[in-house]
């Protein structure tokens, strides 16, 4: 089987004056697979994250997602991928509805597509009967799962998910992942960093960065197996320390 | 792909309408301002107290007293000798004195005492003596006052309203409502689409354009209803000169919103690099002529300033567009410049 990559990268590389925040990685994505980006805070997971999404131009390497490249094709690439920030970022005063059409009217849809896929993402989260509510008064828990189904509007080739989960709790976590499997099943690439290492044990591969390298990447259980871990927490705490 | 700029424009709208305190800003808040100043705050000096003394009760100073007690603007205290001006002054049973030569019935010489502690109040009470006791003699000049006979102080302000007004809805509202994205973490998702950073500008500025329209409106029917300004210039040249500015206004906005990142420093900025240059150098409360010349020059690009000048000519002087083109150019140059500046300014990526 040829590997099909939606994410390919090459020495990618990100300076602030001194400082350089992302060194050199390099690494590939398949598509449908969910991939871990893991790494302590401040250790250049973000501002990795924002390079593949276009939202900061790379200093040095090459790169490129969903087929465009991140130096010069940002634009094409926005059009391909989803993005949930880990502030919550729905637009609190709008209904659910309100903010599903928004975005999906951002992203070029139809009003009869957007309504079609506002219904089949309400059923997908059980949330349908509160379609009319303003998000702004919505649990926190819920936000988050709302959040990742507006990311997934225009039916996106990867979804990149940064610090999804955190602050909630340990049922609609696994809700969460529920979906996030269910999207990658479904043909999404899925992008996600967190700090929950029972999270990270759900990837397909993990990569752990550390001071602006990626430090390992493999499989949950093999790297697991190669440092002598019980549990991805293990793997975590040898690997950063 | 076509991205729906409606669907963004209609977002826009919905946060102003669900949120009372912008509609209380946007629409409360001027009328609010015009009413207060077009009926209640006044430059304008009424019942001033004034005493006068004359050595020789002569029936010509009898007869220019009489004409001076008539005027709605005085009241006349009574007759006092010279000594006692200071006295009456200084404890406040009159605000003016009235001093008539011995030899009036030949020369017509007066001279006025006026109490200078509030210099502004002076200087008006100086104007009106004159005025009136010149009316009131044979004199080589015939007093003609253009454009605002009655010297309603409210027609002055007004121009100076709404210079603040716009201000207030189309640069600080704009400009915290941008930056209020930034806050939330919304921005940062807009950012990550495939908007274009313009679009996301533009369908901001859209509803707050409408609405200051929607106060011009307003302001132009209380002036002219309700407080008689006349307008015989007509309301187009009005309108155009107004639109352009709001269109400066918003762009002023966007560049306070790409130079902060919380909605209180946006507030701040609004609040004192463009509300307080209204207020100082723009004429609406000193004369431009009377600031000094560092100060003047400031005023030269403070673009308020330009748009009051030409309301004042508009509305009260009566002229129509033509007689505003300095003014409406100089608007529409600063418009540009701040335009290109803060597009350029506004990064697409967050960085």
């Amino acid at each position: 089987m040829v590997k099909d990559n939606v994410i390919e990268v090459c020495g990618l590389t990100k300076r602030f004056g001194a400082f350089t925040a992302v060194d050199g990685i390099s690494f590939a994505v398949a598509r449908g697979e969910i991939f871990g980006f893991l790494g302590a805070n401040g250790a250049g997971k973000t501002t990795a994250m924002r390079m593949l999404c276009g939202l900061s131009y790379p200093t040095d390497g090459r790169g490129s997602v969903a087929g465009y490249d991140v130096m010069t094709q940002g634009e094409q690439i926005k059009r391909y991928i989803g993005y949930m920030s880990q502030r919550f970022s729905l637009y609190e005063e709008l209904t659910v509805k309100e903010n599903m059409e928004l975005f999906g009217g951002i992203y070029g849809m139809r009003r009869s597509e957007i309504r079609h896929r506002t219904d089949e993402l309400l059923q997908q989260i059980e949330f349908a009967a509160h379609a009319g509510e303003r998000v702004g008064r919505l649990p926190l828990g819920w936000r988050q799962k709302l959040a990742f189904m507006v990311a997934m509007i225009h039916k996106p080739e990867i979804v990149f998910l940064d610090e999804p989960t955190g602050g909630v709790d340990p049922i609609t976590r696994r809700q969460f992942w529920t979906l996030i499997r269910h999207a990658a099943t479904a043909g999404t690439t899925i992008f996600v960093t967190t700090h929950y290492m029972d999270e990270a044990a759900f990837c397909d591969r993990v990569s752990i960065m550390v001071d602006g390298r990626i430090k390992a990447l493999d499989t949950p259980a093999s790297l697991m197996q190669q440092m002598q871990a019980r549990n991805m927490n293990e793997v975590f705490v040898k690997l950063c320390r | 792909m076509q991205i729906r700029m409606s669907s963004f424009v209609r977002k826009e709208m919905l946060h102003i309408l669900r949120d009372k305190r912008t509609m209380l800003v946007v629409i409360v808040i001027p009328l609010m301002l015009i009413l207060l100043f077009g009926f209640t705050v006044s430059t304008d000096v009424s019942n001033i107290d004034v005493v006068v003394s004359a050595p020789v009760r002569s029936s010509d100073v009898e007869s220019s007293v009489r004409h001076l007690a008539s005027s709605p603007y005085i009241t006349f205290v009574g007759y006092i000798d010279m000594a006692s001006i200071d006295a009456m002054l200084r404890s406040g049973k009159a605000s003016a004195a009235v001093v008539y030569a011995a030899d009036y019935a030949v020369t017509h010489d007066v001279q006025l005492v006026i109490d200078g502690a509030d210099a502004n109040t002076a200087a008006t009470t100086n104007a009106y003596l004159q005025v009136i006791i010149a009316g009131g003699q044979p004199s080589p000049f015939e007093m003609h006052m253009l454009y605002n006979p009655q010297m309603k102080s409210s027609f002055n302000f007004i121009p100076g309203i709404m210079g603040m007004i716009f201000i207030l809805i189309c640069a600080m509202m704009t400009s915290i409502s941008i930056v209020k994205e930034k806050e939330n973490g919304t921005m940062e998702v807009l950012l990550v689409s495939p908007v274009r950073p313009i679009y996301i500008v533009i369908s901001k500025m859209i509803p707050y354009l409408m609405l200051s329209f929607i106060d011009l409106i307003i302001i132009l029917l209380l002036a002219h209803y309700a407080m008689e300004v006349p307008m015989t210039g007509g309301v187009g040249g009005i309108i155009v000169v107004s639109v352009v500015y709001l269109v400066l206004s918003l762009t002023l906005g966007l560049m306070v919103s790409n130079l902060v990142q919380s909605q209180i420093a946006a507030l701040l900025i609004s609040a004192m690099v463009m509300m307080m240059p209204v207020l100082f150098f723009s004429g609406m409360l000193f004369p431009i002529d009377n600031l000094p010349w560092a100060l003047r020059w400031i005023s030269y690009v403070v673009p308020a300033r330009w748009y009051i000048d030409a309301m004042r000519k508009l509305m009260i002087m009566g002229v129509g567009l033509e007689g505003v083109l300095l003014e409406l150019g100089v608007l529409l140059l600063e418009t540009l410049v701040l335009f290109v500046a803060s597009v350029m300014k506004f990064n697409d990526r967050l960085e």
